[in-house]
């Protein structure tokens, strides 16, 4: 972005504003996520840096609620980390493969009435959270499934879904029928042509849309509060209950490895994003 | 068109228009195949409950079904300015005497006092008279139920009743919008301090449309950056747009709740810089400020991703062309640049518009009382007051909300500029 040298003086002093303005804008959307790391370390029980801390005392700083998080007694951490990888991993296979399925019959242009039911099939990513969570508990009510372990893990490949029907339609808008017609012309089923074929070509959409399935599911906060019982408490139940009741440092120590996490989620989708590009030939 | 042409035939034999129809025939049930499991167990698991949502919303049965005899009595009724006749008056001691047994009488008394204010006393008067056993059954029951109290002999009170026996009724839309139906039919406004709901509903759409005038305006700027910056340093930039995108919702709440708290560290700096003194910290949670803070944050990158990917698109040159032929940097930018990423503009706009509308869980948590939205209200409705079918009514209004400003941006813009990452 370096400006040519010939630019007049008010368009150089505008730039600046500009670049000013950017890195206010990227300061206010990163800096929030790193107050929690050091205050995570903290040694008291206050959720305010400490004299101790402003000063980088060592002594004010500890792993203590790293401790307490893992090996508190009566805290419910453990229980809700467990359900919420169990209903996450089991949500996001769920979602995968409903989704991929529907993804490939979307984009066949044989497809009849494919804007209504692609309409349909995405409709619980625009239908606010809180109306799905209604809908999803009167069925699940019904069907004698509110407060289980399924009826979560069905909740969640509803909303999980729509990313995975986006992102394979999206690779599979890229992708070239006629290698597919090949395998068939060489004496190729089509389950073993889209095993060998087509799903490798679309695997990084899959996995992208499996990555948007997993977050949604691991980060779903309004739908399980309907449906969980105390025993399928999630890791966003319990954040939700700390936030609202007692904010202890504990949660802070849970929030960073949160953000742990989703560092790792980012860096995974982005290497897909970039070899699915590849892939579909779109270079930049 | 001579017969001929028509009669293409294939190897087998059978015309070619024929066989070729067939085949496309199996290629949509084949493709229809593939979208049926997803299709059908959404149709059952969330389109159909929307859909009870709705009946649940304007179903008024109970009454009907808790007073058949006197519905069916009631049909004898002719002159309106009168009392009912004495069936009337038997068909419903008969009913009120079985809801007794069965111990739901309380539920009707509740139920007809919505209708008409003080009617719970005299079911309850009626209750004490059936427990005692004081109504003798081979006289006239009018004259007796006529004596209990003194509203039995006012017609306002049957005519309550009455007006309950359609099955369906809007009074829960209704209340959704501080109105409801006054003992006349005519549709009434509630007085002007209990107006609760019109607030909310305002409120929700101001904070909304707030939340996205701010994105738009902070979000611009650094996909513009982003988007045209050399690859190695806009991919690190946009590690500050995804990072948070990816990260846990309730983890960012977290963290604007410990900056803007009273002893945060907003707070703290503002103080330091000598902005505020120590002593009179402003609260800037439990607030309106709050809210829109934490949210604009939270929904921004649904914001830049959008426009960064139409931004992409556009070719500097374009730019280049227009300062070439005489425009000034900002003419260039106002009449090639901005018209060029309006697609983007529409989908950003959108996407935030229709999540901050729905939102919930930030302004419950950093909102306070003047932060809650209508999706909190819903939230009240399902899990205190349990008034389901209140809440299904607001929550199919909110819907048709969202889904007309996503029909007109259909119009506007077209769908299908949506994208993700």
């Amino acid at each position: 972005m370096a400006l040519p040298s010939y630019t007049e003086t008010r368009y150089r002093i505008w730039h600046y504003i500009y670049l000013t303005i950017c890195t206010f804008v990227f300061f206010f959307l990163i800096a929030p996520l790193f107050v929690i790391f050091p205050l995570s370390f903290n040694a008291e029980e206050f959720l305010v840096f400490s004299e101790g801390m402003k000063n980088l005392d060592p002594d004010a700083f500890s792993l203590r609620w790293y401790k307490d998080m893992i090996y508190g007694t009566k805290n419910p951490w453990g229980l809700a980390a467990k359900n919420s990888f169990i209903i996450a991993i089991f949500a996001t296979i769920g979602s995968i493969i409903l989704g991929t399925l529907a993804a490939l019959g979307l984009s066949s242009r044989h497809m009849p009435y494919k804007g209504l039911i692609m309409a349909t099939l995405i409709s619980p990513m625009i239908v606010p959270l809180i109306i799905s969570g209604v809908a999803i508990f009167f069925f699940m009510a019904k069907a004698g499934l509110a407060a289980t372990h399924t009826g979560i893990v069905l909740a969640h490949i509803i909303l999980g879904t729509p990313f995975v029907v986006i992102t394979v339609t999206a690779t599979l808008s890229g992708f070239d029928h006629s290698v597919t017609r090949a395998a068939a012309s060489l004496g190729s089923n089509p389950v073993n042509t889209f095993m060998k074929i087509t799903l490798p070509l679309i695997l990084p959409g899959v996995i992208s849309g499996g990555l948007f399935a997993f977050v949604t599911s691991f980060d779903e906060v309004v739908v399980v509060l309907f449906l969980a019982g105390l025993e399928n408490t999630t890791i966003p139940i319990q954040m939700w209950t700390g936030l609202r009741e007692q904010l202890s440092p504990t949660i802070l120590a849970v929030a960073t490895c949160l953000i742990l996490l989703s560092t790792l989620i980012l860096i995974s989708a982005e290497l897909l994003r970039r070899r699915s590009e590849r892939l579909r030939g779109i270079n930049r | 068109m001579s017969s001929e042409t028509k009669q293409i035939l294939t190897t087998d034999g059978i015309p070619l228009e024929v066989s070729l129809k067939k085949a496309e025939k199996k290629n949509k049930i084949k493709a229809f195949l593939l979208v049926a499991p997803l299709l059908l167990f959404l149709v059952i698991t969330y389109i159909f409950p929307i859909g009870d949502m709705f009946m649940r919303s304007v179903d008024d049965r109970m009454v009907t079904n808790m007073l058949p005899k006197t519905f069916k009595a009631m049909e004898k009724w002719e002159n309106l300015e009168e009392l009912p006749p004495e069936e009337v008056y038997r068909g419903f001691y008969e009913d009120y005497k079985l809801l007794v047994e069965k111990q739901e009488h309380g539920k009707l008394g509740q139920r007809l006092n919505k209708e008409k204010n003080g009617f719970n006393t005299i079911t309850k008067r009626l209750f004490r008279q059936i427990k005692r056993n004081k109504i003798d059954e081979s006289i006239s029951i009018k004259d007796q139920i006529n004596k209990i109290h003194k509203r039995w002999r006012n017609i306002e009170f049957w005519l309550a009743i009455k007006r309950t026996a359609p099955p369906y009724t809007m009074a829960k839309y209704l209340k959704g919008m501080d109105m409801y139906v006054a003992s006349d039919g005519s549709i009434a406004q509630v007085d002007e301090d209990r107006r609760i709901h019109r607030i909310l509903w305002l409120r929700t759409l101001e904070i909304a449309f707030f939340v996205t005038l701010f994105s738009f305006f902070m979000g611009y700027p650094i996909a513009h950056l982003l988007a045209t910056l050399p690859m190695k340093y806009s991919n690190l930039l946009m590690i500050c747009v995804l990072l948070p995108f990816w990260t846990s919702l309730l983890v960012r709440t977290a963290s604007w709740m410990i900056l803007l708290q009273q002893q945060g560290v907003v707070n703290d700096f503002f103080v330091m810089i000598g902005l505020v003194g120590d002593d009179n910290r402003p609260e800037m949670m439990y607030n309106k400020v709050g809210t829109y803070v934490a949210m604009t944050q939270i929904l921004l990158p649904f914001m830049v991703l959008p426009l960064y990917s139409v931004m992409k698109t556009i070719s500097p040159s374009l730019m280049r062309a227009g300062k070439s032929l005489g425009g000034t940097p900002f003419v260039a930018f106002w009449k090639v640049y901005f018209p060029l990423t309006i697609p983007g503009i529409g989908a950003g706009c959108l996407l935030v518009f229709i999540l901050a509308i729905g939102y919930y869980i930030t302004p419950a948590l950093v909102g306070g009382a003047s932060g809650t939205l209508i999706s909190n209200q819903i939230a009240f409705h399902m899990k205190t007051t349990l008034d389901w079918s209140f809440a299904s009514a607001m929550g199919l209004m909110l819907l048709t909300g969202v889904l007309v400003i996503y029909w007109i941006y259909n119009k506007l813009v077209g769908v299908d500029n949506i994208k993700l990452g």
